[in-house]
């Protein structure tokens, strides 16, 4: 394989791969913003999968092309419900996060290994036959080079998650809403002083990063995996969290991040057939995402801060 | 109603509410609940094998518990138990098959080094958060990737491109004759009275030294232990080395007991992760570490009865295991709960 190809091939891999982890980390950026630590997102993102192919599996004949895409929809919705358990626990029940987070995992994976085994009478669902299209952008993808790397016969999944991300930057930086979500995030009380309902800004964007997470997690059943097992999202919530803190808690950071540790995975699976990277052992290639996530957060490269209210709950009144 | 009480009470109405919630869903979805839940006693308690079997995997949860708990009352969060139970893991099996030694200097090597490569995994957050004030509940997760991978790489490296390892040498395995004819030949080994001397050594370490008692003064209000003049830096480290120490003997249980070989893995195997539910259930105690271990590591044991008896996906216990979880975490509102029915009963009489 030449360099080119290679470039041809890895590129548009490691945007593929990206997709979903852009809309979890996305998810992340909205609940830590506002001050809720969300280790649920694997869970959300599992929730999010099962129900992308549950609905796929079920409704294919009826909604035949659209399907996929209704599949997105139903996906949010479940897992949307699914984080706001998250949001009762750690808002209203001052319970920890981390530890309501750790539940919201357990949780998903088990109730949809519950129900895949009730309804398929096995450890995964069937196939599905409804799958995300691939298409070339007219025009776009004639121009050399560039049309090759970027337009030629890429998912529609992978423009909708960079089109969330730029819509979640423009939301939590040109808007009230969003200086009200980073305000309740960083300083509630202050917040709640100006006459911000922090509770009602947490629940919202506790719920908005369940519906990203589902979306995320359905995206990655209907294009990566095309089935549902225990095995389907193994980890990827957890990369879309350090894709968030390795982004610095930024929608266009996250979504940097989360490009770059889909090129990170796309050369661990398809490295071994290109020069140069397949001299590199394919077990750093996998570290990579975490190491540089740790690196981060130590200084090393930039100073990554987290929203200072991130993780406590607020109890009015108190000081 | 006392403190104490309540502290008792909370995790015990979580445990209630579970197992109500899974009947629930059991019923919901088309299930006997008495079959189900008669189905998991039986593979709780059936006969002296299943009973052996459940000590056994109550062996691990308890080490995985003692080592959330550890970290706990020193003011951290261990979430990295998992992977510092699978680096232990590989480093107890790599000794047990890499070399030959008489058992009495094997046996305690292999144990070593388990702990050992624990407690360097928990090292790395514990400096991080000691030097950089980097929080360690997000670098512990991502160790537990990096534990992943990496072992898996070392195990096709030491198998020659395998997936797992030579059986280890029985000079290097905990496995015990003696348990194995009480109790049928279940897989029940002496990896379970070294767990229940480290809930001693615990409480030791937390109750009786200065050590612990710095431990916990920091775990408390960290300004308030630099004014009194301990090392919180120092403290903050130890507490990650001896937590991850414990994660790692946790491993050795599985490498030089259970299994006696490491094999390399798609994914977690939820040790650690459960860890975290004995720990709070357990309200971070060696003692309530003893029950809450005991408690989940029946449960788990238990639901691989419960398909064959039932023909109930045995997932139907994870639920009750994350419900509960998610219970205790709002003890705060059982708390409240608790609360407003005691002062009823005292407004009635």
């Amino acid at each position: 394989m030449t360099f080119l190809e290679a470039l041809y091939f890895i590129v548009p891999s490691a945007i593929f791969y990206a997709a979903p982890l852009i809309l979890v980390a996305i998810g992340g950026v909205f609940s830590e913003r506002s001050g809720v630590v969300n280790i649920g997102l694997e869970g959300l993102m599992v929730i999010g999968a099962f129900t992308g192919i549950l609905f796929n599996l079920f409704f294919a004949d009826t909604f035949g092309n659209a399907t996929p895409w209704l599949a997105l929809v139903a996906a949010m919705v479940a897992a949307l419900l699914l984080s706001l358990l998250h949001a009762v626990a750690s808002i209203s029940f001052r319970a920890d996060q981390v530890v309501s987070g750790v539940a919201i995992n357990l949780l998903a994976i088990a109730l949809s290994l519950y129900l895949v085994k009730k309804i398929f009478g096995k450890g995964q669902t069937d196939f599905i036959t409804e799958r995300f299209a691939r298409y070339s952008v007219p025009v776009l993808s004639d121009i050399p080079f560039i049309g090759d790397l970027f337009f030629k016969s890429i998912y529609n999944t992978s423009f909708f998650a960079i089109a969330v991300a730029i819509v979640a930057w423009f939301v939590i930086y040109k808007t009230p809403f969003g200086l009200r979500l980073r305000a309740v995030g960083e300083h509630p009380m202050a917040a709640d002083t100006m006459g911000i309902n922090v509770t009602r800004m947490r629940y919202i964007a506790v719920m908005i990063s369940g519906a990203l997470a589902g979306i995320g997690g359905a995206i990655y059943a209907q294009t990566i995996s095309n089935d549902f097992g225990h095995a389907t999202i193994n980890g990827q919530g957890f990369m879309a969290l350090a894709a968030m803190i390795f982004g610095k808690w930024h929608p266009l950071g996250a979504m940097g991040a989360a490009l770059f540790f889909g090129l990170a995975q796309s050369l661990s699976i398809a490295g071994s057939s290109i020069p140069y990277i397949q001299e590199i052992p394919n077990v750093f290639l996998l570290i990579l995402p975490y190491v540089l996530t740790i690196l981060a957060l130590a200084g090393f490269i930039g100073k990554a801060n987290a929203p200072k209210a991130n993780g406590k709950p607020y109890i009015k009144g108190e000081r | 109603m006392s403190n104490r009480a309540t502290n008792i009470l909370v995790p015990l109405v979580s445990v209630i509410l579970g197992l109500l919630v899974g009947a629930i869903i059991m019923l919901v979805s088309g299930y006997n609940p008495v079959t189900g839940y008669t189905a998991l006693w039986n593979g709780i308690f059936g006969d002296l094998y299943t009973i052996g079997e459940t000590l056994r995997q109550i062996t691990p949860y308890l080490l995985a518990g003692l080592a959330v708990a550890f970290a706990f009352r020193s003011g951290l969060f261990n979430i990295g138990v998992e992977g510092q139970l699978i680096v232990g893991w590989f480093a107890a099996a790599y000794v047990g098959v890499a070399v030959e030694l008489p058992k009495i200097i094997h046996l305690p090597l292999a144990i070593l080094a388990a702990a050992a490569a624990g407690a360097l995994w928990g090292f790395v957050p514990g400096l991080l958060k000691a030097k950089f004030r980097v929080h360690e509940v997000i670098v512990t997760i991502m160790m537990n990737y990096i534990a992943l991978h990496v072992t898996n790489a070392l195990i096709k490296t030491v198998s020659d491109g395998g997936d797992r390892t030579e059986k280890i040498f029985t000079s290097a395995s905990l496995r015990s004759e003696f348990f194995q004819n009480l109790t049928e030949f279940s897989r029940l080994h002496y990896g379970i009275l070294l767990a229940l001397i480290m809930v001693g050594v615990m409480w030791l370490i937390l109750e009786k030294t200065t050590l612990g008692y710095e431990l916990k003064a920091v775990g408390f209000n960290q300004n308030a232990s630099e004014y009194a003049g301990m090392n919180v830096n120092k403290n903050i480290i130890l507490a990650m080395v001896i937590s991850g120490a414990f994660a790692g003997l946790a491993g050795a249980m599985e490498a030089l007991g259970t299994f006696e070989y490491v094999s390399s893995k798609g994914g977690f195997t939820g040790i650690g992760f459960d860890g975290i539910a004995v720990a709070l259930l357990g309200m971070n105690t060696p003692l309530g570490v003893v029950f809450g271990a005991t408690l989940f590591g029946s449960l788990k044991y238990g639901a691989l009865n419960m398909p064959n008896e039932a023909g109930i996906p045995l997932e139907i216990v994870e639920i009750v295991i994350a419900v509960i979880i998610f219970f205790v975490a709002s003890g705060y509102i059982i708390r409240l709960l608790l609360l407003r029915a005691a002062n009823k009963k005292k407004e009635a009489k």
